[in-house]
């Protein structure tokens, strides 16, 4: 039986980590023993609060202010991470996410792109960097945070959906692309989490959750701990769903 | 950052020699086929030459090499 590769010394770098999913996401993967690239675009103050959450539990982290819709982020992020951990980035989170919820009818242009391009354009920019030091080191983990709505239909949602949708198939394809040179690239699909994002939700929508209760970021953050450890090896191009039953 | 040839071949060499084939058997004449070094080993060799050479190669410059020769006139090219 081939055996686990032994990791190589890495860093990690979790966009849009300031809060919710993605904070929960950085604090899991720092209890790894991961150093921890805490991106942030607006609020440096809770992204500062995440790292010192994780310096408070003996981690190692860095905030770093980049709004992935541009163009430079990738290389200004990833200059960043590995000039403050003096290791390359192995491990990537592609987290960062916005909405801009409208029936199509109503929705606009403006609206369309800026979704877009934060949700999906920033995280193929991201791993397209991330793969220059993955490939060399024969190691890499990107997870993807795509959504139920990637997966089933959400009114209101199209711009979204469509960018977490294309999430998934971009990351199913650069599973295939990468998978042997040790590389895997999955996703993970919350349905309703307990978060920011969430709150102007009615809470009467929860009878149509399986479980019937909204989920925690911890429970995200599980999965991709996960994903990016080295149990998770031989899981490529897979899509886990969180979501207490609603995509089922 | 200019470079010789022979230490663009040595350095090209070196790294296809690190994705598989029998350092005998990669010659100038060789073809990339031949050696089994498919497009990832491509664009992993177009990363080394970038991080040592300052040498940038796109997609369409990778498309055009056929021969470990022709990777290794382009790489010399772009340095000078």
């Amino acid at each position: 039986m081939a055996e686990l590769s032994a990791r190589p010394e890495g860093c990690a770098l979790v966009t849009g980590a300031s809060r919710g999913i993605g904070a929960a996401i950085a604090r899991s993967l720092a209890r790894d023993g991961w150093p921890v690239a805490v991106n942030y675009r607006s609020d440096g103050d809770a992204a500062a609060g995440v790292v010192a959450d994780i310096e408070q539990a003996d981690g190692r982290a860095v905030a770093l202010a980049a709004d992935v819709a541009g163009p430079a982020a990738a290389d200004e992020l990833f200059a960043g991470a590995e000039s403050h951990f003096g290791v390359p980035v192995l491990a990537l989170v592609n987290n960062a996410g916005i909405s801009a919820d409208n029936l199509i009818s109503l929705l606009g242009d403006e609206e369309w792109q800026n979704v877009l391009d934060t949700n999906l354009t920033g995280a193929f920019r991201l791993t397209r960097r991330a793969l220059k030091s993955m490939l060399r080191a024969r190691f890499g983990r990107i997870v993807n945070i795509s959504s139920v709505v990637g997966l089933r239909a959400n009114p209101g949602q199209a711009n979204y959906a469509a960018a977490k949708a294309g999430l998934i198939a971009m990351t199913k394809t650069v599973a295939v692309e990468v998978a042997r040179r040790g590389i895997t690239a999955n996703a993970v699909a919350p349905g309703w989490i307990d978060t920011d994002m969430t709150s102007g939700v009615e809470s009467g929508l929860i009878v149509n959750i399986p479980a019937r209760r909204p989920g925690t970021p911890e429970e995200v953050a599980a999965c991709v701990s996960f994903l990016v450890s080295d149990a998770a090896g031989y899981v490529n191009g897979a899509v886990l769903s969180v979501d207490g039953g609603l995509a089922a | 950052m200019s470079a010789t040839t022979e230490q663009v071949e040595s350095r090209v060499i070196e790294t296809l020699a690190s994705f598989g084939p029998d350092i005998s058997l990669i010659t100038r004449d060789a073809t990339f086929e031949e050696l089994d070094i498919d497009s990832l080993d491509l664009v992993e060799l177009a990363q080394v030459v970038e991080d040592d050479y300052g040498v940038i190669l796109k997609g369409e410059d990778m498309k055009e090499l056929k021969k470990v020769g022709d990777a290794i006139d382009l790489i010399v090219s772009r340095a000078e």
